[in-house]
């Protein structure tokens, strides 16, 4: 999790990420913001985040996105 | 047959009433029938097109289901003795074959679209690159371009990538999917709907809900207000502008690129107003293609919020599958290795951007003003970009963000750089285009305005009176909007006020429509998208 709170503090260090679960209805994170985030997932998890999962549920929480991210290792 | 013409009118009233007469159970029928019955107005032949869409759709996505199906038996009925690595093995190979249907489904549709709408546009150019050569010209295959095509082929291609990736229902109706693919409201110009959403309503059985029905009347008067009395109107003077290029340089290209943003919202939001307005008479809901969208303070959030439903397409399809495939995915570990301090992290979102702008601009039109256009959103967005840094110094020192000053200040220049970029659809020529922009600089003519240069443009001082009567109620409409639905307010007065709405819009429409001061209601400007 310490992992990719740095990626998303990276891109907004404003930003309350215990907390904040409206990352994406906020537009705190836009779609540029998601492609970056998809491509530091991989190079740090070594994980392919794939189109499909680029959905608001997935990304609107940094908790949402590390179990996408634990799902898609599982897989 | 369009929406402003006397045979719609009649269409839709026939159509309506038969709609809440029949038994609920086949409403949903009558809409298809009716939407053909639409479009064959536009061409019989057209139908064809159409079906040929409907069709191939249908069965591909029947082809994929079976593939899913298949998959989970499978797995299902050899659970126990499969290890982790083979069930990954066997749903990848799985996966394979629905990438297979699907990409045959992709290239069938896109190749009728893109032989229809963009051959001659190929020709053109290699003609371009013969002359140079003295070589024969090539003949032009003048294909005639079914309405609505870039709209339809899109709904369904995104319908088709939904059942792929698994978000969307299958349905097994091709009648249901036909109505899907050709409602006649939005098949036009949008908004492009997804299967998901569309079809909560779209088959259900309906009552006859004044209030639905009120409320749906209503957006189509005010679509109707928009499109004969704003839009329809201020095209003369932007026809004379765009006209003569040689007279109206200088600062009215700076007055054109006003009114055609006037035009194109009036236009634009008043089509989908109707649009919207007529399937909700029918108890459809569709998908808001506009949130306020002049109001925005950058290019990015303007795009959030103008044809958003194409701005999504877009997105959900091109930018994110382009944006996280293996390939990018591994260009952009090289790019960031090679490129260090954060620009390598950016080089490939940008490089998606400039493809999916690409796209954004051909599927506007086959020609290169609209390519141009559309690679200079992307030069924009890639520029603001990098610009953050600064803003946020900017920001940071001076405390601006936030004050009403600031905001309005964000939004003119918002308003002043898409009007900018605009040019481009304006005069459909791109070396003209640039010169036109240019002499804004080079031609200092503003005194010419207040010499009654702005009466000389085919409009008269009423026509500039309704012009910016109808562009105050639009920005007024707009303001009360962000407090909520104008509708709901309205209908929480009297039904003596409720009427007199009704009646004020009709009366404005009848009176002040730009068909009552001696031509025709023109087409759609989105329509020839």
């Amino acid at each position: 999790m310490e992992d990719l709170l740095e990626i998303l503090e990276e891109l907004h260090d404003d930003v309350d990420y215990d907390t904040c679960t409206t990352l994406i209805d906020d537009k705190i994170l836009d779609s540029f913001d998601i492609v970056t985030i998809v491509a530091e997932v991989n190079n740090v998890f070594d994980v392919q985040i794939p189109a499909e999962e680029l959905v608001p549920e997935n990304f609107n929480s940094a908790k949402a996105l590390y179990a996408l991210i634990e799902r898609l290792e599982d897989e | 047959m369009y929406f402003t013409s006397y045979q719609f009118a009649l269409f839709l009233l026939i159509l309506f009433i038969a709609y809440y007469l029949v038994k609920k159970k086949y409403q949903w029928i009558l809409l298809l029938a009716g939407s053909y019955i639409f479009y064959a107005f536009a061409g019989i032949e057209y139908l064809f097109y159409f079906a040929t869409t409907t069709i191939s759709t249908y069965l591909i996505s029947q082809k994929i289901k079976k593939v899913k199906a298949k998959q989970k038996e499978y797995l299902k009925a050899n659970k126990a003795e499969l290890s982790r690595a083979e069930k990954k093995e066997y749903k990848k190979v799985m996966k394979s074959k629905q990438w297979h249907y699907l990409l045959a489904c992709l290239l069938f549709n896109f190749g009728i679209l893109g032989i229809v709408k963009y051959t001659d546009f190929m020709i053109g150019n290699i003609n371009g690159i013969l002359s140079l050569f003295n070589g024969e010209p090539l003949s032009f295959m003048n294909f005639a371009l079914p309405m609505g095509i870039s709209f339809y082929t899109f709904q369904s291609m995104g319908y088709i990538i939904d059942v792929y990736r698994g978000t969307c229902e299958v349905e097994d109706n091709i009648l249901k999917l036909g109505l899907f693919i050709s409602f006649f409201p939005q098949v036009i110009q949008g908004p492009i709907s997804r299967f998901k959403d569309l079809s909560q309503t779209l088959y259900q059985e309906h009552d006859f809900d004044l209030k639905n029905i009120s409320f749906g009347l209503q957006r189509v008067l005010w679509g109707f207000f928009k499109k004969l009395v704003i839009a329809d109107r201020i095209l003369v003077a932007v026809n004379t502008l765009i006209g003569d290029p040689a007279t109206y340089d200088g600062i009215f290209v700076l007055v054109g690129m006003i009114y055609y943003a006037i035009e194109l919202y009036a236009d634009f939001t008043g089509g989908i107003d109707i649009t919207i307005g007529v399937a909700q008479m029918f108890g459809v809901h569709l998908t808001e293609n506009f949130d306020r969208p002049y109001f925005s303070k950058d290019i990015a959030e303007y795009w959030r919020r103008w044809h958003i439903t194409m701005g999504t397409w877009f997105k959900d399809y091109i930018f994110y599958p382009l944006s996280v495939n293996p390939r990018m995915l591994k260009f952009s570990n090289w790019s960031r290795k090679t490129f260090p301090n954060g620009i390598g992290k950016r080089i490939p979102v940008y490089v998606s951007s400039f493809i999916v702008w690409f796209a954004t601009g051909i599927w506007h039109g086959a020609s290169w003003n609209f390519i141009v256009w559309g690679l200079l959103n992307a030069v924009v967005i890639c520029l603001s970009e990098e610009f953050k840094p600064f803003y946020t110094w900017f920001h940071s020192h001076f405390h601006v963000e936030g004050k009403t000053y600031y905001k309005i200040f964000q939004i003119g220049r918002t308003f002043l750089l898409m009007s900018s970029l605009r040019i481009l659809d304006c005069y459909r020529n791109v070396p003209l285009s640039f010169a036109m922009f240019g002499s804004m600089f080079t031609k200092w003519n503003l005194p010419e305005l207040w010499n009654g240069a702005l009466l000389n443009l085919g409009l008269s001082m009423l026509d500039y009176i309704i012009i910016i009567v109808g562009v105050l109620l639009m920005l007024t409409v707009s303001l009360i909007q962000r407090k909520g639905s104008v509708r709901e307010k309205i209908y929480q007065k009297p039904v003596a006020v409720k009427f007199l709405v009704y009646y004020v819009l009709i009366f404005a429409i009848v009176l002040f429509g730009a068909y009552s001061i001696g031509y025709d209601a023109s087409q759609f400007i989105y329509n020839q998208f």
